[in-house]
């Protein structure tokens, strides 16, 4: 499955190093990445295939929820279905 | 990909205008649960609904995983149990409404209706029996919902209904006066009713129904109200613009929930409501949409149009969202849900009869609305009677769910809390309506009724 991830918040130093690391320690490969300043917030989307995730998808929402929570920013991961389904006919 | 704007717009419309999707209801048939020994019939009922929807809660959840949208309430809704308890010689039907709450407490959703009559042209022996088994059967139970459908278009009314279901509410709010009557909000007196409606309390699976279905209620209002802060001053032609936009979107959002839960649970996938339904929330309220669109206080003079507006524009975005739209698909204006609505009232800007010209122009009616306990029986099915001809003759649903709370009076207020919010008292006539009422009788179809 693929999914959208979105990081928000203030910015600061090594937030997609961060974040891109703990993606690769549980095997999500990452195909697309667009950052932007947005509104004065650090916003980050990302496009990810889950094929590999051996763990639960809670459980990666809990970690990302959890290193968003370290760095003072909000991570969110969702099924890029409902984005499309939103905004694409 | 999509763009960054997209995605976060999605995020803001749930994470900060309150969207999600208010229920996923799971309708069941039980019409080959009917047996001549109640006791079997209750058996049949409890495996079905076990059977069906056992997995119902668990998938609901998987989905608010994976989409991260919440999803409020979990619900079922089945066949009208007059029909269904119609074969047994049970003297009443206090004991189907029990084992509906013990069938639903095991499964874990959050409520059930379906404890039902259809009698707008006439009453079975069954219908009478269900129908005076109401107050009981809702005081004793905790997630069962009943509703009975006193008229339609096609029938006209069945007044005889309409004054045994006056002195039903009345009971009701009695016999849980220690609740604030908390029994009559889980009733529900409609004319038109719809038969995928997956809305409480006035859901149930009807008779043209397939074995089990999946409805979707969408909610939304502060999606809508947030969209409509940035065209501040702009004329109608775009008001409707916008609110088609948001609503489209929304029900996007619902049909995407929708076919996903049948398909998980191997159920067709019935129709999404595009109802906007509120919440006693902050920023979840249809009232501050028709306050945003220029009215002071929701019940100012020019309410009704806004609501108008506002609920058409919501079926002409919606419509194209979705492959099958059905249940009641309008804007709700309960006052008790409704943040908006409660201070509308507080502030002596809404009246009962504001309200009751607004529900000519939305779904779905006069909806948790408390009125003082002291009101009669008559009052009340009088009240009925003309939010009835109002769907009758405008071939619309319309419902009535008043509470006469007990010992209560106009200035106090009744506090339920979670989704069914706190009410002010409102005011209702002082003048008699006892002799209309006793009539009985059937008000013939309209006119417009004739269609063929």
């Amino acid at each position: 499955m693929r999914a959208i991830i979105s990081v928000i918040g203030v910015d600061q130093r090594g937030i997609i190093a961060e974040v891109s690391t703990l993606l690769a320690d549980e095997k999500v490969n990452i195909l697309d990445i667009n950052q932007t300043i947005l509104n004065e917030y650090f916003t980050m989307t990302m496009l990810v295939d889950l094929e590999g995730l051996e763990i639960p998808l809670e459980d990666l929402k809990k970690e990302l929820k959890e290193k968003g929570e370290k760095l003072g920013v909000s991570i969110k991961l969702q099924h890029e279905d409902i984005f499309r389904s939103m905004h694409r006919i | 990909m999509l763009n960054t704007y997209e995605i976060m717009e999605t995020i803001r419309m749930l994470e900060e205008e309150k969207l999600d999707i208010r229920t996923v209801t799971m309708g069941i048939s039980l019409s080959d649960c009917a047996d001549g020994d109640g006791k079997k019939a209750r058996e049949k009922i409890y495996n079905k609904i076990i059977k069906y929807a056992g997995d119902l809660v668990k998938t609901a959840e998987e989905i608010e995983v994976k989409y991260d949208i919440p999803i409020i309430n979990k619900r079922i809704s089945v066949t009208p149990i007059s029909l269904v308890a119609a074969a047994s010689d049970d003297p009443n039907y206090v004991e189907f409404a029990k084992t509906l709450d013990k069938a639903a407490k095991e499964v874990g959703v959050d409520f059930i209706g379906g404890f039902s009559a259809l009698v707008h042209k006439g009453m079975t022996e069954a219908d009478k029996k269900l129908i005076e088994s109401i107050p009981e059967a809702l005081a004793q139970t905790e997630r069962v919902c009943s509703s009975v459908n006193i008229g339609t278009t096609r029938a006209g009314l069945n007044m005889d209904a309409v004054a045994r279901m006056g002195k039903v509410v009345k009971k009701c709010a009695e016999l849980t006066a220690d609740n604030g009557g908390v029994a009559a909000s889980k009733l529900v007196v409609f004319a038109n009713a719809p038969e995928d409606n997956p809305f409480m309390a006035g859901a149930f699976h009807g008779v043209g129904e397939g074995e089990c279905m999946i409805n979707v209620g969408i909610s939304g209002p502060g999606a809508v109200k947030a969209a409509l802060t940035k065209v501040k001053g702009e004329p109608f032609d775009v008001v409707a613009e916008t609110i088609k936009k948001t609503a489209f979107k929304i029900t996007r959002m619902g049909q995407l929930v929708a076919k996903e839960a049948s398909e998980k649970l191997g159920v067709t996938a019935g129709i999404v409501d595009l109802s906007l339904a509120p919440t006693p929330a902050v920023g979840d309220s249809v009232a501050r949409i028709l306050e945003e669109m220029g009215v002071e206080v929701a019940g100012a003079h020019g309410t009704t149009a806004a609501l108008a507006l506002l609920n058409d524009a919501v079926k002409k975005g919606g419509v194209m969202a979705s492959s099958h739209v059905g249940g009641l698909s309008g804007a709700f204006i309960p006052v008790s849900e409704d943040a908006g609505m409660i201070e509308a009232v507080e502030k002596g800007a809404l009246s009962l009869e504001k309200l009751e010209a607004m529900t000519a122009v939305c779904s779905v009616g006069l909806d948790m609305i408390a009125v003082p306990g002291k009101t009669t029986a008559d009052t009340i099915s009088a009240i009925i009677a003309d939010e009835a001809a109002i769907g009758m003759v405008n071939h619309k649903t319309t419902a009535v769910r008043v509470i006469p709370v007990p010992g209560k009076d106009v200035g106090e207020e009744v506090v339920y809390g979670g989704l069914f919010g706190r009410a002010p008292i409102m005011k209702v006539s002082n003048f008699s309506s006892s002799e209309f009422i006793a009539r009985g009788g059937r008000i013939p179809a309209p006119l417009q009724s004739l269609k063929n």
